[in-house]
């Protein structure tokens, strides 16, 4: 018959979705009392991946993440949500890893623990501990395996009669399908395609084209979806994919068909944008004629994304086009500019797709910027998509 | 002008929240002023459909905030945040006498709230509505663990906070419906105590043999949560609600075995056989039942069987020997037990032999008989089966809806703080401030 009670650790909301904050409270210490709160977390590849803060209790002994400053573990300050985006792979770990989850229809379990004392934390067992669940897909949204007129991807629709705006979202050069992304859009009220599209090669640059406007079409002929408000999400080479998609498809061409009410409503976003790989950048760029937010980190390693968005805010602004263009730049902020309080990566692995050559991409970014960046960019991001694709008139007068 | 509007924007956040969590209902993007009803639909575990709704006017930006404005119509009224949940009644066409209880916990009750255009009432189903979402509204905190207990013939289940513990104890009793009824343990551990519901009127050993069990059948319960690992022994208390109230009192007050921290009463009395075994207790009751009573609607009241309180003792509980803290929970308007004249008569008692200071008693005006877990739809009166009795009897229970909702919100808070205090130590917990 055990005696001790011990103290009292929680976490509200227990279940959330990924972008949405959650209070970590631990009560009942001793007042003036050392603990370490952690997090830990097993990814489906079956690593394991932590995060700790070192706190002490105040005089009615209580620690509250939300409130409390955190003196040292992988985070500082006051910080409610440094359990997670400072999360990084345990010691003894290998190097490189990349923290996705490839299943969206259960939740990222993270379990909160309080341990006694600072230093050395780990050699005891915790006082208390909690789990928590992180989820990409709300209560109701359907998710749907696309495989039609040769496109790949998979469709998330939220609950609801409709019909919604409409997504295609796009990952980057590492191919294969992430899911992630669109399906917290879907949470957030957008028909969201993620589509699998393997390499981008650019010598058949027209024949790829057609992949992604057949795509799009997938989405604005959906019933449930509002034709001329669909949009276009990409993150690396998959911005790339969105620039040549809205500047050059057919089916963003002003013309006297049908689908010309299609174009002034579609709505851009890039991210990272590289344009080595286009011959005649200006010629591209010129021809965007929709609202367009451009996200990048100034330490982004990957792609020159200072430089390259310096171009096109100029393109933009000779071709008469600056009043479509937003642009958010963030310090110290690398390449993977993720959803909200995912963990930061500085370098990870990656597999060359022609090679197959594995190397160390050194993506950038320092976490504490990164992570702001990451925060406060999808805030703007679903501001931006809210006012364009929800609130905006349905028809715009031409320019 | 009933224009259809598009692009209205629904969100209820959390999407995913515990029984006894507040929502926040948000409708977005609507045209400013107009006129739109907010409803939300859950179908049950037996398949009956429930609804709830309330109409608003969307202010100058579109904007509709339940939990800050008023609804001027529909099955509540007034700013009332979690309105959708209380106020859930089943859809018209409705067999009578219905009664809201999940029985399998490990799944979330799922609502779907949605938002429609004009002040409506009624034909929903043939209506689209603008927006709607799913919310899931959960018994069991993530890492809580369910674990049947057959050990010693008991019929029971065990729910363990998620951790390495140890936990205080709990155990919970309900009423005279009998069954292994699960949610209110559930939730209780997803607060952080190990809680056993007990089945002691249906358990199988009464199934299978046809005798009721007795006294050392709770102690079995007391002594298995006791030595569980995980359970922090010298830190149990006890939780019943109606007949269940009966159980705790007699155990918290004669048994050798069980030592309770803290009991929590709701909805019942001290008055019984003291000696009694259950059944004995039950015939007791039995006895009396000439003084059952009918409403208009030919609803059953119980209430007078046990009134007037005797004088006898051996026909009451001697509180006066409690030693451990008790919380008393009353609805003044209860039509089933004469819960507001015992809690009086327990306090006199106790006043008398000067262990008053434990005694708590929380008394809510036109509160009725079922005082559950919070948002829990009222029932003011629903078809009910004793063990005693062949057939299922319309049943008053007492309460008035917006009153008795208030009155489980309010005693839940209480009862969490008061088992807070009594197990955990400490005061002030902060970590009921959002419910």
């Amino acid at each position: 018959m055990t005696q001790v009670v011990p103290p009292i650790l929680s976490v509200t909301p227990s279940r959330a979705l990924v972008d949405e904050k959650f209070k970590v409270l631990v009560e009942n210490l001793p007042p003036g009392c050392p603990v370490t709160v952690r997090s830990l977390h097993q990814s489906e590849d079956k690593h394991d991946w932590e995060a700790y803060g070192h706190y002490i209790s105040d005089h009615s002994g209580v620690v509250s993440v939300s409130e409390d400053l955190s003196y040292g573990g992988t985070y500082t300050g006051k910080e409610p949500m440094g359990l997670l985006w400072s999360m990084r792979p345990v010691p003894g770990s290998r190097p490189g890893l990349r923290l996705r989850k490839m299943n969206v229809c259960t939740p990222m379990l993270v379990t909160i623990s309080v341990h006694s004392g600072h230093e050395g934390f780990r050699d005891k067992a915790p006082l208390a501990s909690v789990l928590t669940e992180r989820w990409y897909m709300a209560p109701g949204i359907q998710r749907i395996s696309i495989n039609e007129q040769g496109v790949q991807g998979t469709l998330f629709i939220p609950p609801g009669p409709g019909p919604f705006p409409g997504l295609l979202d796009m990952w980057g050069g590492g191919g294969g399908l992430l899911e992630y992304r669109a399906a917290l859009l879907a949470s957030h009220g957008y028909v969201s395609l993620a589509l699998d599209y393997l390499g981008f090669d650019q010598e058949s640059e027209n024949l790829e084209l057609k992949y992604f406007e057949t795509a799009f079409n997938i989405i604005k002929d959906h019933p449930q979806v509002m034709p001329d408000r669909v949009g276009i999400f990409g993150l690396s080479l998959g911005s790339l994919v969105a620039v040549t998609l809205a500047a050059y498809s057919t089916i963003t061409k002003v013309g006297p068909c049908l689908s010309a009410r299609v174009n002034e409503d579609n709505q851009v976003i890039w991210k990272d944008v590289g344009l080595e790989f286009i011959t005649d950048p200006s010629n591209i760029v010129g021809r965007i004629n929709c609202p367009t937010l451009l996200v990048n980190g100034c330490d982004d390693q990957n792609w020159p994304t200072v430089e390259t968005a310096e171009d096109v805010a100029r393109l933009m602004r000779e071709a008469g086009k600056e009043h479509l263009l937003s642009r958010l730049a963030y310090p110290d902020t690398g390449h993977l500019i993720e959803p909200p309080f995912s963990p930061h990566f500085r370098a990870t692995t990656f597999v060359i797709r022609s090679s197959k050559e594995k190397v160390i991409l050194l993506w950038g970014g320092q976490t504490k910027p990164h992570s702001d960046a990451q925060e406060d960019s999808w805030r703007k991001i679903l501001s931006f998509l809210q006012f364009h694709l929800y609130c905006g008139p349905s028809l715009k007068a031409k320019i | 002008m009933d224009r259809k509007q598009c692009c209205v924007k629904l969100s209820v956040q959390p999407s995913r929240g515990l029984m006894d969590e507040k929502f926040i209902v948000l409708v977005q993007n609507a045209l400013p002023g107009s006129q739109l009803t907010i409803r939300a639909l859950h179908r049950c575990e037996d398949g009956h459909s429930w609804e709830a709704f309330g109409h608003y006017t969307a202010d100058t930006i579109g904007t509709i905030n339940v939990s800050d404005d008023p609804s001027i119509g529909g099955t509540y009224s007034g700013v009332e945040q979690m309105g959708l949940l209380w106020s859930f009644r089943p859809i018209p066409g409705s067999k009578p006498g219905l009664r809201m209880r999940k029985k399998n916990i490990q799944t979330p009750m799922e609502v779907t709230i949605s938002v429609y255009q004009g002040h409506q009432t009624e034909g929903f189903a043939d209506l689209v509505p603008l927006s709607g979402v799913v919310v899931e509204r959960w018994y069991m905190a993530p890492g809580v663990r369910r674990i049947p207990v057959t050990e010693g013939g008991l019929t029971a289940a065990l729910f363990l906070p998620s951790g390495p513990g140890p936990f205080p104890g709990l155990l919970d009793l309900w009423g005279g419906g009998g069954q292994l009824v699960e949610y209110r343990a559930a939730l209780l551990a997803s607060h952080g105590f190990a809680s056993m519901a007990i089945d002691y009127l249906t358990a199988k050993i009464t199934m299978e043999t046809g005798k009721m069990v007795d006294n050392q059948y709770f102690e079995t319960a007391y002594r298995v949560l006791q030595q569980h690992p995980q359970v922090c022994g010298s830190k149990i208390a006890m939780i019943g609600l109606s007949f269940g109230t009966s159980i705790t009192l007699k155990m918290a007050v004669y048994s050798e075995v069980i030592k309770l921290s803290a009991a929590v009463c709701i909805s019942g009395s001290h008055v019984q056989p003291v000696d009694g075994s259950v059944e004995e207790i039950l015939r007791f009751f039995q006895k009396n039942g000439d003084k059952t009573r009918f409403s208009e609607k030919n609803e059953v009241i119980w209430r007078d069987l046990l009134l007037p309180i005797p004088t006898d003792p051996s026909l009451k509980v001697n509180v006066g020997r409690l030693q451990c803290p008790l919380l008393l929970v009353v609805g003044e308007d209860d039509q089933n037990w004469p819960a507001q004249e015992s809690a009086l008569d327990i306090k006199e008692m106790m006043a008398r032999a000067g262990n008053s200071h434990l005694l708590t008693v929380l008394s809510y005006p036109n509160a009725g008989h079922l005082i559950e877990p919070p948002y829990t739809t009222h029932a003011r009166s629903s078809t009910f089966k004793t063990i005693e009795i062949e057939e299922k009897v319309m049943c008053l229970w007492g309460g008035q809806m917006v009153e008795h909702s208030r009155a489980q919100e309010d005693a839940w808070k209480k009862i969490l703080v008061f088992l807070r205090e009594n197990l955990y130590g400490g005061r002030n917990p902060t970590s009921f401030s959002h419910l």
